[in-house]
């Protein structure tokens, strides 16, 4: 089926005509009183506009989000995720809607959106409802009247700024561990995707006590910089590019608070020859693998944007994997057939297809796709890129840098030794993937490979409980977790003597 | 001698905008999610540089650095600056603009590849 576009009749959602910003529980309009536009990627189209906010809204955010602090912080853990499964619950008697909602603003396919996105999203508030009622502080006793109580106490007001590929739910990922720990949110969308989290926000406004959460639209250098280096945040989280996570930490100096950054890699992933020993089930698995950097058109940090191919196999077994490529279905990504969406901005499709053009020009073999996509009648301004496959070696740029994009750098190997040699060569150890019928080697290769997450024998799964966060470059900390909590905590340690007597010092 | 980073004229017009706007800025190229690799455009000093960062040229009378880990893959590649429509990267001066810049590059020669080596 195809949804209809959204403010159209018999549209699942018709968005406002303007957004302004959820602080404090209401929606207030920013304080210049200035909004920027908000494009489709899937039509080029403005369909709506989202406040363009300033450092004054920031401060309204952070007078809410401070009055609201010692009282959340106080609400039993019983009570905090009572609110997030309510949350998970009022998100998924609306899944379709939001699911419509988050595709206009992204771009991406509505069969991702109904499929992962918003599912996810809903599951990682119970996962966070269900692990902070198991949260337990630590009791030691030193000697036997000396006690060291540890008690896990929130940050207080902590900011997050988020990424525009997966709009909803990476604010989730963030939100559910920061509201569990206790802590009240001042948000900042990407400029790109502002709109879709504050559908999510009106969806979900009544649960939450006022203050709590809070989200302020604008451009990155008009808002971000004003939250992430202000003195009235004890935390900032982000993902995005390194230069920016590079630059939040410099913020964060200032104040002296923690970051966690998700920054993004240039995944490999890893085919060994015994993945074609036989025509089999497992086999159309490991194809399907690779035709993994298309999905949400590439724009993932953990997209497997390297694959690496034993060199006994390689003509077999591309043979296969680009005939998975060309079946892949590009088209409206409000039809429910579509496997491959938009690309999420103009500026985006400009940057891939500059690597496009230095793909070629550093002699790398293009194997299908590499232009721009016209899909016709109504989506001709959208932003489209085909399906893309180069042969190169790991040297080449378009094998070291995130692209971003549903374009795949293929290289052989010969062993395992270099297998492993090629997969780390790059800044980033975010994904790898990981592929062989053989216990052993796909133990030593998962454990060789040095990046946070190493998918063995599949790739793109994000269920709540899996550890996702990188190894050099890529960032620091570790989201969809329990252990996120501990980001969103301090250690309080009561330290009791028992003994009446006194030390004996003075 | 061949330069490292060169910027078109539609880059120059904006770098002059923004230098009107902000008076001295610089440029930093990012790697990595989202908004990465691209050329991000700063105030002087907003971006803090360090020992572990290059410079590999002016483009319009602006510096451009880079991350010395970053370069060691792209050193044989010419950076070409250029602007296309639509606003840029988040947290970069150009994202409230109507253009954007962009890093287009090509590979060098290999007379240039050995005047650049002689840079490093």
């Amino acid at each position: 089926m195809i949804y209809a576009n959204p403010n159209t009749e018999g549209a699942l959602i018709h968005f406002k005509d303007k957004y302004d910003n959820f602080i404090g529980g209401k929606w207030v309009a920013p304080v210049k009183g200035e909004y920027f536009e908000n494009k489709s990627p899937v039509t080029g189209e403005v369909f709506t506009k989202a406040a363009r906010s300033s450092a004054e809204d920031i401060e309204l955010a952070l007078d809410a989000a401070h009055a609201a602090k010692d009282a959340w912080g106080k609400t039993s853990t019983a009570e905090r995720a009572r609110i997030l499964n309510k949350i998970a619950d009022r998100l998924e008697e609306n899944l379709e809607m939001i699911a419509v909602a988050e595709t206009w603003d992204n771009g991406k396919a509505v069969r991702e959106t109904l499929n992962a996105d918003i599912p996810l999203a809903i599951d990682h508030f119970r996962y966070f409802a269900g692990v902070i009622r198991a949260l337990e502080g630590r009791t030691t006793q030193l000697d036997n009247d000396t006690v060291a109580y540890h008690f896990h106490e929130p940050l207080g007001v902590v900011g997050q700024i988020i990424p525009w590929n997966f709009p909803i739910l990476m604010a989730t990922w963030k939100i559910a561990p920061a509201l569990a720990a206790g802590n009240c949110i001042v948000l900042k969308p990407a400029e790109q995707t502002p709109v879709s989290i504050l559908v999510v926000a009106e969806l979900i406004q009544d649960l939450l006590p006022a203050g709590v959460l809070n989200i302020v639209n604008g451009y990155g250098i008009e808002v971000g910089k004003p939250l992430a280096t202000n003195p009235r945040i004890a935390k900032v989280a982000f993902t995005g590019s390194t230069a920016v996570g590079r630059q939040i930490m410099q913020y964060a100096t200032e104040n002296i608070i923690p970051v966690t950054l998700e920054l993004g890699g240039k995944s490999p992933n890893v085919f060994f020859e015994d993945v074609m020993d036989k025509d089999d089930e497992f086999l159309d698995k490991a194809i399907e693998g690779f035709v993994m950097f298309a999905l949400n058109s590439g724009e993932i940090c953990t997209c497997p944007s390297r694959a690496l191919i034993q060199e006994s196999i390689y003509d077999k077994f591309m043979e296969r994997a680009l005939e998975r490529v060309k079946a892949i279905k590009v088209g409206n990504p409000l039809d429910t057939d579509v496997m491959m969406g938009a690309q999420a901005s103009n500026q985006q499709k400009e940057k891939i297809l500059s690597y496009i053009k230095l793909g070629q020009e550093e002699g790398a073999e293009l194997l299908i796709g590499g232009k721009e996509n016209d899909l016709g009648e109504g989506l001709k301004n959208g932003n489209y890129i085909q399906p893309t496959v180069f042969k190169g070696n790991n040297k080449m740029r378009i094998f070291q840098e995130e692209i971003f994009g549903p374009v795949l750098a293929v290289t052989t190997f010969k062993d395992f030794n270099e297998a492993m040699e090629i997969a780390n060569d790059t800044l980033y150890g975010l994904g790898a993937g990981v592929w062989s019928r053989s216990g052993d080697i796909a133990y030593r290769a998962g454990r060789g490979i040095q990046a946070g997450r190493v998918w063995t024998n599949t790739y793109h799964q994000y269920p709540a409980g899996a550890a996702f966060g990188g190894f050099k470059m890529s960032g620091i900390g570790r989201e969809n977790h329990a252990m996120m909590l501990e980001h969103y905590q301090q250690t309080k340690c009561l330290l009791v003597s028992y003994d009446r007597k006194a030390q004996g010092f003075f | 001698m061949a330069e490292r980073v060169v910027a078109t004229e539609e880059a120059l017009k904006l770098i002059d905008l923004l230098k009107e706007r902000y008076g001295s800025i610089m440029f930093y190229q990012s790697g990595g999610c989202c908004d990465g690799s691209v050329p991000m455009c700063y105030r002087d000093g907003d971006f803090r540089l360090g020992d572990s960062d290059i410079h590999l040229g002016e483009i319009g009378g602006v510096p451009f650095y880079m991350h010395k880990s970053q370069y060691e893959y792209w050193k044989h590649t010419q950076l070409i600056i250029d602007a296309k429509e639509g606003p840029g990267a988040a947290f970069s001066l150009d994202s409230i603009e109507e253009k954007h810049f962009i890093t287009d590059s090509r590979v060098f020669t290999d007379g240039e590849h050995k005047d650049i080596k002689t840079l490093l």
